[in-house]
């Protein structure tokens, strides 16, 4: 199988790179559109802010291909969150794939600190990514906006109020969290994607 | 629900773990990547290794350490000691550590802060603070929580909470190694009072402790060393006893 990371200017590819590694695949990571294109699947990640992601994404014409592979492809947290249509991270435009809007988490409860770091319960999962994955399932999660629950929904997690842990739509998948960090169900997930 | 953490931390000097171990058959307990495996499979949640000698040369044994670890465990970890500059924190990130902690060089240079909340985030930016009580004041120290400082705790983590830290790692020295359970007043303070989860440290004795840590303390997560490389305390045990106090626990390890 040929697995493929998009390779841009965003942090933590390593760790992604490891978690598949201890399921037995070697990916390549490539910003080429021919080798995107080719692979079997694609793992789009990301840790960074969005503005300068998506005017990276622009510049070398990433943000025209990834809407348009028809292989799986599966966002992790920016990742994610740069799948959908707008970001209110520095009011950035996404590539709307996913018809979602992401917004900051906002509370005046002191109870609850933000950036979301840490693990949290993932709920109400539905399809092929979470099969084998029993509630309660705990996954890690950081970052500082959200997307809202919607049609693409297929797995929730309450912080503040539920918020989309993980996104469905045709080939595309993507989870707020980092399944690469989060032990044995993010191990899971991760092989059913490979299974995909 | 969010959960609270256990963080156990593992000090390294040249490579390897200091302080005797004995809570699990390891063939060698001074092996830092099989002390994190091992605590990964007990269900911590996070880890963090301190580098106690803190000198250049084990910047490089440090890198190396946290690629090994980045390949083996499945949980997210933090290193720290010795960092002093984003060059530092660039090749500890790029080896797959999550997060890297600071002391000592962000009371010295507090815009260090800013640099690595800007170049890499605030959610790897951990400031590590120690602090000891003075005539009734927290005060902050350096080097080890040998040298003490001018600067109040509450001040100074709002300070690295506005410079944008992610969290704070907040070892109480007149706690640490007593035994006889977490600071809870300044724990409670800082959490009362940022934005930032707040990483209590420094006194665990009891699985009781930890339960203060969460309850009284405010505390998002809690970090101990010895109880758990000596095995008084299997985190197994201590999260078991800790949700059935009512304190969310991720138990699916």
């Amino acid at each position: 199988m040929k697995l493929v990371i998009i390779k841009y200017n965003a942090g933590n590819i390593q760790s992604v790179l490891y978690a598949l590694e201890r399921l037995n695949v070697v990916p390549l990571v490539s910003d080429e559109p021919e080798e995107i294109r080719s692979a079997d699947k694609v793992i789009f990640p990301g840790v960074g802010e969005a503005s300068t992601t998506m005017r990276y994404l622009r510049n070398t014409g990433l943000h025209s291909l990834i809407p348009t592979l028809r292989q799986p492809v599966l966002g992790i947290c920016l990742g994610m969150q740069l799948m959908c249509s707008y970001s209110e991270e520095n009011d950035t435009h996404c590539l709307n794939i996913f018809d979602e809007r992401v917004r900051r988490f906002k509370t005046e409860d002191p109870a609850f600190k933000i950036p979301h770091i840490g693990w949290n319960t993932l709920e109400e999962l539905s399809g092929p990514l979470f099969q084998g994955i029993e509630e309660p399932a705990y996954a890690y999660f950081v970052h500082s906006y959200y997307v809202e629950l919607g049609p693409h929904t297929i797995a929730r997690t309450p912080y503040i109020q539920p918020f989309s842990a993980a996104l469905h739509k045709g080939n595309f998948y993507a989870t707020q969290f980092h399944p690469e960090k989060s032990g044995k169900a993010g191990a899971t997930l991760l092989q059913n994607f490979l299974n995909l | 629900m969010l959960t609270k953490r256990i963080i156990p931390c593992l000090d390294i000097k040249d490579g390897r773990t200091v302080k005797g171990v004995n809570f699990v058959n390891l063939r060698d307990a001074g092996d830092p990547v099989a002390l994190a495996a091992a605590y990964t499979q007990q269900g911590a949640d996070e880890l963090v290794f301190l580098d106690i000698t803190a000198t250049v040369e084990a910047r490089d044994t440090l890198a190396s350490l946290a690629r090994e670890v980045a390949r083996e465990i499945n949980i997210p970890f933090t290193i720290g000691g010795g960092i002093r500059s984003v060059g530092d924190v660039s090749r500890l990130l790029a080896a797959g550590a999550d997060k890297i902690s600071i002391n000592s060089a962000a009371v010295k240079r507090p815009e260090l802060v800013n640099e690595l909340a800007l170049e890499f985030g605030s959610q790897c930016v951990v400031v590590a603070i120690d602090t000891n009580l003075i005539e009734g004041e927290w005060y902050v120290f350096t080097h080890g929580g040998r040298k003490p400082t001018p600067l109040k705790t509450v001040e100074w983590a709002r300070e690295v909470c506005d410079r944008g830290a992610g969290e704070i790692l907040l070892t109480s020295m007149t706690s640490d190694g007593t035994q006889a359970g977490f600071s809870l007043d300044i724990t409670a303070r800082l959490s009362g009072m940022l934005p930032i989860p707040i990483i209590a440290s420094g006194g665990a004795g009891s699985m009781q402790h930890f339960a203060e840590a969460f309850l009284e303390g405010k505390a998002d997560a809690a970090l101990a060393a010895s109880v758990f490389h000596f095995g008084s305390i299997p985190i197994p045990r201590l999260k078991a006893y800790l949700q059935a106090q009512g304190i969310p626990m991720r138990m699916d390890f």
